[in-house]
C-alpha cells in the first residue's frame, strides 16, 4: 500500500532531478529572505546561483542546533508571521528550546508526508488511530494526526498520559492502531498485562512508535505483547516534525520521503561523508519547506544509508533504525558507548525485564558505570544463587559487548520510574 | 519527457538565465510564471535553439538537443508558439498554417498535411471561417489560435507557449486558456507555458515554476503556488490578508 505512489515509487533519475530542482529554488529562496543564510553564503563567498551539483553544494556550511538557538525565535523564518498558520517548539530536553514555524502549504506537505509514513505501517481510512503522544509545542502528536485525518482513518487524540485511561479508549473505542513512544507502548503493554486484560481484548493491529531510539529486541517485545505490527518512524521539528522517513511493513529501515529532504551521512568529527551502509551524523536539507527552511541540518542522531532495494517496491532509499544521538554517546572510560547497545543485550536474557538505567559515577578519576535492570519476580526472591547467576552473565554479556566492564545491579519491577514521553535511560553523576 | 539542468543563457555580457533547471513529464502541463524581464522568452529561446546555451544541459527524451539547431528541435517534436505570434500578415491564414508544415515535408510524411489542417479547423472554427482572409486583418485572438495552429501543423509531440495571453481582450485570455487544455486533450500534446498571467496559467497547468531575474525561486503543483503568499503579493495581485 502506497499513499503517493507516483513519488514513492520514482524512477531514481527522476527524482534526482526533482531534488536538485527543489534543491536549487529553496537556495535562491532562502538566500534572499534569510539574512543568516545570506551572511554564511557571503562569507564563504558562495552565490546560491553558483550550485549547480551535489558536490557544489557539499561546499555549503552545516546548521547546527546551537545557529537555531542563536536565532531564537524567529531568526530562521524565511517567510513574514503574517504567513505563519503554526508554531511548535523542541523540548529543548538538552538546552534551550527551538522554534519553527509552517505555512499553510507546508502543514498540507507535512500532512501528506506523515499519510505516508502511516500508510507505510499498515494504516488505512478503515482504523482507529490513537494518538498517545503529546499535543502541544511537540510536533509528534499534531504532525501524525494531520496524516491520519488525511489518509480518512478515525483519529482519537488521546494525547499522552494516563495509561489506565489510554487502554480503556483503547478496548472500548477498538483501537486498531497506536501512535507513541516504543517506551510507551511497553508501558501500555505492561500495564495490560497487569490489568489481567487478554490481548483478545484489544483490536490492535498496528503501531507506530518514533521520536526515541529503540531496538530491534524490543520491537519484538513489543510486537508479542500487544499482538500488533510495530514499525519505526522518525523525524525531528527542525526538519517538519514526524514524516521524515519511516519503516514499511518490510521492517527493514525506514524509507526517506526524499522528494521532500536531502540526505547525507557524514562522520561527526571530521564532517566527511560516510559511504552507504556505515554509520554517521545524519543531516537534511529542507527541500520544500517555506516557513522554516533548513541547509545541511545536523540531527545528531546517529544513522547509516541502506544499500539496496526494498522489496516494498518503493525506490527511496531506507536510513537504519537510529542508534543513538551524537551527544548521548556515552564515553566511559574512553570508550563510545550507546545506551542502545545496552539495551540491546537486556532484551536478550531470560527474565529481565525491559525496564533499564545506566548510572555513571566518578570515583577517583575513574569512570564507573552501574546498570539496573529490573527482572521479573519470579526470580527474585529467595534464589539468590540464580540472582548472582544472572547478574554474572549479563555482566559478562555487556562486557563483551562494550568492551568495558560494567556493574550489573537487579532491581525490583517497578523500581525504575516510568515514563510517558521518551524514556531517561541515562543519569550521569560525572559532572562533566 | 523534457530535463533541464543548470541551463545558463544571455545576451552580450548580459547574463539572464541562471542555472536554471526544470523538467516536464509526457502529457503534463507545466508553467513557468515571473515577472517581465524574469527571463520567460529567454528560457523558450534557449529550449527551441533560437538562442544558444552558455551552459547546462537539455534533454529531450533523453537526447541532448542544446546544441542542435532551431529546424532540427522542431524535426524531433518539439514547436515553439513565439511570442507577439510572428505571422507573415500579408499572407493568408491557410497559407501561414501550410508555413508551419514545412518540416512535415522534410519528414515525408506531406501526406497528413490535409488530415491536420482539418483537425485545426475543428480546433478553432473561426480560422476556417477566415481561411481565405490575411493574417493582418485578424483580431488579436485569432492571431494567437493561428499562431497556435501553425505550431501544430509541424505535428509537434511538444508546445512551448510564449505569453499566449498577451494583450488580449479579457474573454479571449479566458478562451486561449481552455484552448490550451483542449491541445493536451485532444492533441495528446505535452504543453510549456510561459506566462505573466499567473492565475490563469497556474489554472490550466498541473505544475508551475518561479522565475525570478533568471532564477527559479519555488515550483510545485499549481495548487502550492497559488496558495503561496509570495505567489499571491508578486503575481496574481492580491493581498495574503484578504485570502480565504
Amino acid at each position: 500500500m502506497y499513499w503517493e505512489p507516483d513519488r514513492e515509487c520514482m524512477d531514481r533519475e527522476e527524482l534526482e532531478q526533482l531534488q536538485f530542482e527543489r534543491l536549487q529554488s529553496t537556495l535562491n529562496r532562502i538566500y534572499s529572505h534569510v539574512p543568516f543564510y545570506r551572511k554564511r553564503f557571503d562569507g564563504l563567498g558562495i552565490l546560491p546561483e553558483e550550485i549547480g551539483s551535489l558536490a557544489d553544494f557539499s561546499r555549503l556550511p552545516f546548521t547546527a542546533k546551537e545557529d537555531l538557538r542563536e536565532s531564537y525565535p524567529y531568526g530562521l523564518f524565511a517567510v513574514p508571521l503574517r504567513e505563519v498558520v503554526r508554531i511548535h517548539a523542541s523540548s529543548g530536553t538538552t538546552g534551550a528550546s527551538t522554534v519553527v514555524g509552517y505555512t499553510r502549504n507546508d502543514i498540507r506537505i507535512w500532512s501528506n508526508l506523515t499519510a505516508r509514513v502511516l500508510t507505510m505501517g499498515g494504516v488505512t481510512k478503515d482504523d482507529v488511530v490513537q494518538i498517545a503522544f503529546g499535543y502541544g509545542l511537540f510536533t509528534g502528536g499534531f504532525g501524525l494526526h494531520y496524516g491520519a485525518e488525511r489518509i480518512g482513518a478515525s483519529v482519537i487524540p488521546a494525547s499522552s498520559g494516563h495509561t489506565l485511561r489510554q487502554i480503556k479508549i483503547m478496548t472500548d473505542f477498538k483501537t486498531t492502531a497506536l501512535i507513541s513512544t516504543p517506551s510507551y507502548a511497553m508501558l501500555v503493554a505492561e500495564t495490560i498485562r497487569e490489568q489481567g486484560i487478554p490481548l483478545a481484548a484489544l483490536s490492535l493491529k498496528y503501531g507506530l512508535f518514533g521520536a526515541e531510539p529503540w531496538s530491534e529486541q524490543m520491537r519484538q517485545e513489543i510486537q508479542e505483547k500487544l499482538g500488533i505490527v510495530a514499525t519505526d518512524n522518525y523525524g525531528l521539528s527542525e526538519i517538519i516534525g514526524p514524516g521524515v522517513s519511516g519503516e514499511c511493513r518490510e521492517q527493514n529501515g525506514l524509507h526517506i520521503n526524499e522528494d521532500h529532504f536531502l540526505v547525507e551521512v557524514v562522520d561527526p568529527d571530521t564532517l566527511r561523508p560516510m559511504s552507504d551502509g556505515e554509520t554517521g551524523e545524519l543531516v537534511i536539507t529542507s527541500l520544500t519547506k517555506e516557513a522554516f527552511p533548513m541547509i545541511r541540518y545536523r540531527t545528531r542522531d546517529l544513522t547509516s544509508i541502506l544499500p539496496g532495494q526494498c522489496p516494498c517496491g518503493r525506490t527511496l532509499r531506507r536510513m537504519a533504525r537510529v542508534r543513538g544521538r551524537t551527544d548521548d554517546m556515552l564515553i566511559i572510560k574512553g570508550v563510545n558507548v550507546f545506551p542502545s547497545q545496552i539495551e540491546s543485550v537486556l532484551f536478550e536474557i531470560e527474565g529481565t525485564e525491559p525496564h533499564y538505567q545506566i548510572v555513571i559515577d566518578r570515583k577517583g578519576g575513574l569512570d564507573e558505570v552501574t546498570v539496573l535492570v529490573e527482572v521479573g519476580e519470579t526470580i527474585f526472591f529467595d534464589q539468590m544463587r540464580r540472582q548472582r547467576d544472572m547478574m554474572e552473565h549479563i555482566r559478562k554479556r555487556l562486557a563483551h559487548e562494550l568492551g568495558i566492564s560494567v556493574e550489573v545491579k537487579l532491581v525490583e519491577k517497578k523500581t525504575i520510574a516510568r515514563s510517558e514521553g521518551k524514556a531517561q535511560r541515562v543519569v550521569d553523576n560525572r559532572k562533566l | 519527457m523534457l530535463r533541464v539542468k543548470n541551463l545558463e543563457a544571455g545576451y552580450g555580457p548580459l547574463k539572464v538565465l541562471r542555472k536554471v533547471s526544470l523538467h516536464i513529464g509526457p502529457g503534463e502541463i507545466v508553467t513557468v510564471i515571473g515577472a517581465n524581464g524574469a527571463g520567460k522568452t529567454t528560457l523558450l529561446k534557449t529550449l527551441s535553439g533560437l538562442l544558444s546555451a552558455r551552459g547546462g544541459e537539455i534533454l529531450f527524451e533523453k537526447k541532448d538537443i542544446r546544441r542542435l539547431p532551431a529546424e532540427r528541435i522542431v524535426f524531433l517534436g518539439c514547436s515553439l508558439v513565439p511570442e507577439g505570434r510572428q505571422l507573415f500578415a500579408p499572407l493568408t491564414v491557410r497559407e501561414n498554417l501550410i508555413l508551419g508544415a514545412s518540416v512535415q515535408y522534410r519528414r515525408k510524411r506531406q501526406g497528413e498535411v490535409k488530415e491536420d489542417l482539418e483537425r485545426v479547423f475543428a480546433l478553432f472554427p473561426r480560422l476556417k471561417e477566415r481561411e481565405t482572409q490575411l493574417a493582418g486583418t485578424l483580431s488579436g485572438g485569432e492571431q494567437q489560435m493561428l499562431a497556435i495552429g501553425r505550431a501544430l501543423l509541424s505535428r509537434p509531440r511538444m508546445l512551448f507557449l510564449d505569453e499566449p495571453s498577451m494583450g488580449l481582450a479579457p474573454r479571449m485570455v479566458r478562451e486561449i486558456f481552455v484552448h490550451i487544455a483542449r491541445l493536451r486533450k485532444e492533441f495528446g500534446l505535452t504543453i510549456l507555458l510561459v506566462e505573466q498571467n499567473a492565475r490563469g496559467a497556474l489554472g490550466v497547468a498541473d505544475r508551475g515554476y518561479v522565475l525570478e531575474t533568471g532564477r527559479m525561486v519555488l515550483q510545485g503543483p499549481s495548487e502550492e503556488l497559488l496558495s503561496n503568499q509570495d505567489v499571491q503579493r508578486a503575481y496574481l495581485g492580491r493581498s495574503p490578508e484578504g485570502d480565504a
